[in-house]
């Protein structure tokens, strides 16, 4: 495995070593790690897409077993005003104009109603059928590489080691909020750690949020529902578990856009670096003056 | 070195994305795209079969829970001559045909299947759009039927040939879609426009033809009516029935009538409407496109456990 230092070091010290320009290097993401992130990138990116296309064929959501048609808890749609089309999104209640975006917007030039615009669903064009298979089939993909990444983490330490906080993280998670607010992170050994509020955001989303998706999709399946009815009741039987999944799309999809700015107003290229070869900059080895990364 | 990986990395990761996005659906509109895609349903029906038995059954809910309404979704007028003038007669001259591959091909009046054991559930129905409906069922299980005609040791699907035709196909590829009154056409053209799937086949071949000549072929267009099939997994679960009410009434028309199948493990296009005959095969090559159902031939799954 080329020439990657062994990848479960009894203990918390990441190798470490002196790169050009006097660079303090430590291998911050073994090997696994990288690879299953970025597939679990290109997965969660073609089961966004192709679940807006899903989501498309009936653009409404429930709560409880059933559809309850005239009172959806959301949905989107689109309808006249004042002798033009305009997009809408319904919150409860309330009701939003959307066009152009939500429930009306340009199709190759043409107006269309659909809910999600076809620049993000998997196929562009209306097509549950097809947007059925990419979803089902990447959704396998999705729990085998978490799988992987899992017991991996579990097995060699990774997990515990990198993403519980140690105490005096918690202690300072004050201190964490004003990094963050500063835009200000960590130089030299505190940069060997994530912070705590990078850790508990990554634990959340791999231990909560990913596996809540992919129950929250199970339970809408009629045969696993047979199999398992327990897991539909959870969520409050299958309208509820069909929204759960939206909104931890949702939730996903945050979690992501905060992740790619934090990536890159805290060093792009050392945070890309690290993720591809596994080598991150935490300083040089004599500060001088600024510390350029 | 690191630089010289970092970049060949970043490009790959690059054209990766690239190709992503932009080749999705090519890909998808290839053969062998088709194929890889299908993948995921072979492996849903696989782990799905091991979780449960034959005789596994959907949940079944208090009357409490029934929908008050039971949403009508694909046909829900069939436009045939041969139907209407049964639904005209409220379906006294109705008789199921059960062959294929059995011992004793049957011929099922409305009142024979009423004399037969009955089953009533309260289930969810589930459509392939997303929603969800309970409603409360009555009909003969399916088993009690195909028990009665004797299986023959090579049947392996039951096909339910059904009444509504849902278009027309031609030798020069055009469809057209039956003639409805315009509010029900309108509801019909946006669940037709769900089979926008072209790549995956619907290809106007269309289903089977008896070979005599169809009366509502059109111009020289024969319609094509909707199909579905199981297997004898589902066809002798307990909850597989062929349904005459729903809700302690006689089915209506815009849910089938007079007769559908619930089939309460799959999601709602394998629950045919307008069910006229169950035919046992061995294969489901000669039908359609050979996918197994209308929807099949236009892409969906075969297997709708999900």
């Amino acid at each position: 495995m080329d020439a990657s230092p062994a990848l479960n070091a009894p203990d918390k010290a990441a190798p470490e070593r002196v790169g050009p320009n006097g660079r303090r290097l430590i291998y911050r993401h073994p090997l696994v790690i990288r690879l299953t992130h970025w597939i679990n990138a290109a997965v969660l990116l073609v089961l966004l897409m192709s679940g807006l296309q899903i989501f498309n064929a009936h653009p409404a959501l429930y709560w409880g077993a059933v559809s309850t048609f005239d009172t959806p808890a959301l949905a989107i749609t689109s309808e006249e005003s004042g002798g033009a089309n305009r997009g809408v999104v319904y919150l409860g209640d309330r009701k939003f104009d959307t066009t152009g975006v939500l429930g009306l917007s340009k199709d190759a030039g043409v107006e269309t109603e659909r809910a999600f615009p076809s620049w993000i669903t998997l196929p562009a064009n209306q097509d549950l059928a097809t947007g059925r298979r990419w979803h089902f089939l990447f959704a396998w993909f999705l729990v085998i590489n978490g799988a992987l990444y899992l017991l991996y983490g579990l097995f060699s330490g990774q997990l515990r080691r990198r993403l519980i906080p140690e105490g005096d993280q918690i202690r300072d998670f004050g201190g964490s909020v004003k990094e963050h607010l500063l835009l200000k992170f960590p130089e030299g050994e505190e940069a060997k750690r994530y912070n705590v509020i990078q850790k508990l955001t990554y634990l959340g989303v791999v231990l909560v949020l990913l596996p809540a998706m992919v129950l929250a999709g199970l339970a809408m399946s009629p045969g696993v529902d047979a199999a398992w009815p327990w897991l539909t009741e959870l969520f409050g039987g299958r309208q509820s578990a069909r929204s759960v999944h939206f909104i931890a799309a949702g939730l996903l999809v945050l979690f992501v856009v905060v992740h790619i700015v934090l990536v890159l107003v805290s060093g792009v290229v050392n945070n890309l670096r690290g993720m591809i070869t596994g080598w991150f900059s935490i300083g040089r080895v004599h500060p001088a003056g600024e510390d350029a990364r | 070195m690191i630089l010289h990986r970092r970049r060949l990395l970043t490009a790959t990761a690059g054209f990766a994305g690239a190709s992503l996005l932009g080749g999705c659906d090519r890909f998808a509109g290839t053969e062998t795209g088709r194929r890889t895609l299908s993948i995921g349903e072979d492996a849903n029906l696989y782990v799905q079969r091991l979780l449960m038995t034959g005789m596994t059954t959907a949940r079944e809910f208090p009357e409490s829970m029934i929908s008050p309404w039971f949403k009508p979704n694909g046909s829900i007028d069939p436009p045939d001559t041969a139907y209407k003038a049964l639904a005209a007669k409220n379906f006294s001259d109705f008789k199921l045909k059960v062959d294929g591959l059995v011992d004793t091909p049957l011929s099922l009046s409305l009142a024979d299947l009423r004399a037969l054991p009955s089953r009533t559930q309260i289930t969810r129905h589930d459509c392939v759009e997303g929603w969800s409906c309970i409603g409360k069922w009555s009909g003969v299980p399916l088993s009690e039927v195909l028990k009665r005609a004797g299986l023959k040791p090579q049947a392996r699907y039951a096909v339910l040939h059904c009444a509504d035709t849902l278009e027309y196909a031609s030798a020069d590829g055009a469809w057209m879609q039956p003639s409805h009154p315009n509010t029900v056409r309108e509801a019909h053209a946006a669940y037709v426009q769900l089979a926008a799937a072209d790549d995956w086949g619907g290809s106007p071949t269309g289903a089977a033809s008896d070979g005599e000549k169809d009366p509502d072929a059109t111009d020289g267009r024969r319609p094509i009516r909707y199909y579905e099939s199981i297997d004898l997994f589902d066809a002798f679960n307990p909850q597989t029935i062929l349904a005459y009410d729903l809700n302690g009434k006689a089915l209506p028309v815009s849910n089938g009538a007079p007769l559908r199948l619930r089939v309460e493990r799959q999601l709602g296009y394998k629950n045919a409407k307008y069910v006229m005959r169950v035919e046992m095969v061995s294969s489901l090559a000669g039908f359609g496109d050979g996918k197994g159902g209308y929807w099949e031939d236009r892409g969906y799954e075969w297997y709708a456990g999900i």
